[in-house]
């Protein structure tokens, strides 16, 4: 089906309509720009009513298949209602695992009970989904995984830790790297993949405090919890595979993803409005020819990774690295928002020393909260260094470090 | 205007695909960087054959309307062709004839539209005749002069700058008129009166000359249009920003093909030096400040000359290419080691191109600040 420009305007205004009118109120709490974020229970419950309220309007999964509660329609009309959003800041889709990769990988993979079973739940928010990737001794070598899933006839016993699970408490499933074969040929041939339940014995969540003094993400441990062999996604052994797979639409480099933004994003043109309120030697520090120059510098930027999504779909001009915006894309993303909190941080002078908590600190202390939950993207999803490896490897072609 | 969540898209046509095609493949076979290091030792200012071949195909029309013998298209179609050329450190006159033709399409009188523009199309060059010894990117600053004369209008003052000065056919020329900026477009019997002195320049590969005024005479109707003036200074101004853009990204694109290639050949300590994430992670670096330079590159080339929305794109896009090249090859030098530090690294070149290219029209800090009074 292919729509005419005139049907997608039509469409678009439609959209901004909706929006604008089931906008939520504000909740009288501050909420987190992403699902990394999410600290309490009252901005969980928000959140999720949030996503099940944009799903209901048939704006959520629009071009995921009818047969497993998705719209069956065009991704472009997916595309502009995720933009909508974007334009009328409204709050992110709180599912975001589930949404953007659990949710194409179980499309992609996933047999057909378990598209049946899980993908509906995942689109309402009724399940919220976690990752188990990361453990203590092995983040970024996720390869050297080595928490343990032992066969036990049609089961597996899981046991050890994974830590960082960013919406563990309140999750019903998670993705889960494993262990199967601690004695494959290679360290990646021994992992398999599975989509387990959270609520069983043998699975506890606690909460970790975070650099904010906040909540938000948590250590899950395993204690001869029990799942059956119907939870292995991709053949046992697959494991590696199937996360790679995970990783490419969890940095967005694959598409399919049901829609909806997962972050807010801070906007240079916030960063400009702080500039003409904050004060430098008496004057507005806009009139600095210094913080004049800085914010030029990140307009270019922000514009250039706006049009960096417009050239990825002109082939002609994507010739020699057809990679390459695609697979830097979260880098470029989050190193700019670290940097552009930072700075706007720097615009309050003496007043930057307050903290979240403060009735004297500016914005509520927005800011600097903003830059320390900048990290959070630098860091979650594979560092920015790892990035830099992958794109040097990858894109450039050079040797492996 | 632009928020963020606004997708904005970028015009490509066919026409700039075709093209961007047909110049990589040529800029490749024509210009190796062994042509370039020739071009520098060579005797003659211009290479005749290429110059008459890149004619045959078109290129030197291409922002031409038909009606005066060019193929009608414009200034994004230029970009396609310039980039390419950018590359392979291809300083040829194409720039400086193309902007030639725009100011007078711009500003020129009926005359020396119907009269000039034909020419320059079938590859009669165009030099420029613009900046002055005060090196002041703003173009209307101008300290040469014309003056009413008995046998018309006395022209004197310094040019600098003036690349392939020697083999132009004509000269856009721009002097203080009664107080204000003027251009005048001079053909060869007109501004052969004034001295041509050779310049020693950054990038080698450009013939450059510091032309004096002092004994041209030229007439009333050598003149463009005073009205227009004004805005054939502008446009003049931003579509160089955007052709020097397209030649700084083909220039970064350039060395960090040649530095990664370096990358994968060269061992030290037992491995391919590109494993060393301190040379890895800035070829990244380079790579995405290339793909955000490109990115704005051809946006710009979409809206050159649209208002203040134009304005804006050709400068960002000028500053990130600048911005890119300079991190790129200077990066370029410093990975090469020892060669690197040699004349017969290629590194140089394309260090050079970027500091020619900044040093005309504005550097990346000169664009920003420009951008500041457009947009804060
Ligand atoms: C807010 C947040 C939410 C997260 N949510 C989840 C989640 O839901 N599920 C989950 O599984 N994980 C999650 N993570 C974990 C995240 O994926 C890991 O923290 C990350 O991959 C890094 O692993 P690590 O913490 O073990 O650091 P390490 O791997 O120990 O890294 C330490 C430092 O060394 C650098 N480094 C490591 N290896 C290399 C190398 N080869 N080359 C160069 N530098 C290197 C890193 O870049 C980093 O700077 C989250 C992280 C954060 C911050």
């Amino acid at each position: 089906m292919s729509l005419d420009p005139k049907e997608l305007e039509d469409f678009r205004a439609e959209v901004r309509a909706w929006f604008e009118e089931n906008r939520p109120a504000d909740p009288g709490f501050l909420l987190p720009q992403s699902f990394m974020e999410v600290g309490t229970d009252e901005q969980f419950h928000f959140l999720r009513d949030w996503q099940r309220k944009v799903y209901e309007a048939g704006y959520l999964g629009m071009a995921w298949p009818k047969a497993y509660g998705g719209g069956g329609q065009p991704q472009a009309l997916q595309d502009i209602v995720t933009r909508e959003m974007m334009r009328a800041k409204v709050p992110f889709m709180v599912n975001t695992i589930g949404l953007n990769w659990a949710g194409p990988l179980i499309l992609n993979m996933g047999s057909e009970e378990q598209k049946k079973a899980y993908i509906p739940g995942i689109l309402s928010a009724e399940d919220i989904w976690c990752q188990g990737f990361s453990e203590p001794d092995h983040g970024s070598d996720l390869g050297s995984a080595q928490m343990k899933a032992v066969r036990d006839g049609t089961d597996f016993v899981l046991n050890g830790s994974k830590i960082w699970t960013s919406l563990g408490v309140h999750a019903r499933y998670m993705i889960l790297l494993a262990r199967s074969n601690p004695h494959a040929n290679n360290k990646y041939e021994g992992l398999s993949f599975y989509l387990i339940p959270m609520q069983i014995p043998g699975i506890e969540v606690r909460p970790i405090r975070k650099l904010t003094g906040e909540y938000g993400f948590n250590q899950t441990f395993f204690r001869d919890a029990r799942v059956p062999e119907s939870c292995l996604i991709g053949g046992e052994g697959n494991g590696w595979r199937v996360a790679m797979a995970t990783l490419m639409f969890e940095r967005g480099a694959a598409g399919g993803q049901a829609g909806g933004h997962a972050m807010m994003s801070t906007e240079v043109s916030e960063v400009v409005a702080l500039a003409r309120v904050a004060k430098r030697g008496g004057r507005p520090a806009i009139e600095d020819p210094l913080v004049r120059d800085q914010l030029v510098r990140f307009l270019i930027e922000e514009r250039g990774l706006a049009l960096n999504s417009a050239r990825k779909r002109l082939a002609p001009l994507n010739a020699e690295y057809p990679l390459s915006i695609a697979m830097a894309g979260k880098l470029a993303v989050s190193e700019f928002q670290r940097r552009l909190c930072q700075f706007a941080l720097s615009l309050e002078g003496g007043r930057a020393a307050y903290y979240v908590g403060d009735a004297h600190a500016i914005d509520r202390g927005l800011w600097q909260r903003a830059y320390f939950n900048a990290f959070s993207a630098t860091i979650g999803g594979g560092t920015s260094e790892i990035q830099h490896n992958i794109i040097g490897e990858r894109v450039l072609g050079l040797a492996k470090s | 205007m632009f928020e963020g969540a606004k997708r904005p898209t970028i015009k490509f046509s066919d026409e700039q695909a075709q093209l961007l095609d047909i110049a990589a493949s040529f800029a490749r076979d024509k210009f190796p960087l062994s042509a370039a290091r020739a071009r520098i030792a060579a005797e003659a200012d211009l290479d005749k054959e290429i110059w008459s071949e890149m004619a045959a195909l078109g290129w030197l029309g291409v922002a031409i309307p038909e009606d005066f013998g060019g193929s009608g298209l414009g200034l994004g179609e230029a970009v396609a062709i310039v980039e390419p050329l950018g590359r392979h450190v291809a300083g040829t006159p194409l720039v400086s004839t193309t902007l030639l033709a725009q100011a007078l399409l711009k500003a020129g009188t009926e005359f020396q539209k119907r009269t000039y523009l034909p020419k320059l199309a079938e590859g009669g060059i165009g030099a420029l005749a613009l900046s002055e010894e005060s090196g002041d990117w703003n173009l209307t600053n101008l300290a040469a002069t014309a003056t009413k004369t008995v046998d018309g209008v006395a022209l004197s003052g310094v040019k600098t700058f003036v690349t392939d000065a020697t083999s132009a056919e004509l000269m856009l020329i721009s002097v203080l008129w009664n107080g204000r900026p003027a251009l005048a477009v001079l053909d060869r019997a007109a501004f052969g009166k004034g001295r041509m002195t050779r310049e020693t320049v950054i990038d080698e590969t450009r013939r450059s000359y510091r032309v004096t005024l002092d004994g041209m005479v030229v007439q009333d109707c050598y003149f463009l249009e005073a009205a227009q003036t004004a805005a054939a200074f502008k446009h003049l101004d931003e579509a160089a920003c955007l052709l020097a853009a397209a030649e700084m990204c083909g220039g970064a694109a350039g060395v960090i093909a040649t530095t990664v290639e370096y990358l994968k050949t060269r061992k030290q300590f037992g491995r391919l030096i590109g494993s060393y994430q301190a040379l890895k992670h800035p070829m990244v670096d380079a790579l995405m400040l290339l793909d955000a330079a490109r990115s704005h590159l051809y946006f710009a080339a979409g809206v050159v000359g649209e208002g203040k929305e134009g304005e804006i794109a050709v400068r960002m896009a000028k500053a990130a290419a600048g911005e890119a090249l300079a991190f790129a090859a200077d990066r370029a030098i410093q990975f090469h080691g020892g060669f690197g530090f040699t004349y017969d690294c290629d590194a140089q070149l394309y260090r050079r191109l970027g500091l020619w290219g900044e040093a005309r029209h504005g550097d990346a800090a000169w664009q920003r600040a420009r951008l500041a009074e457009l947009m804060l």
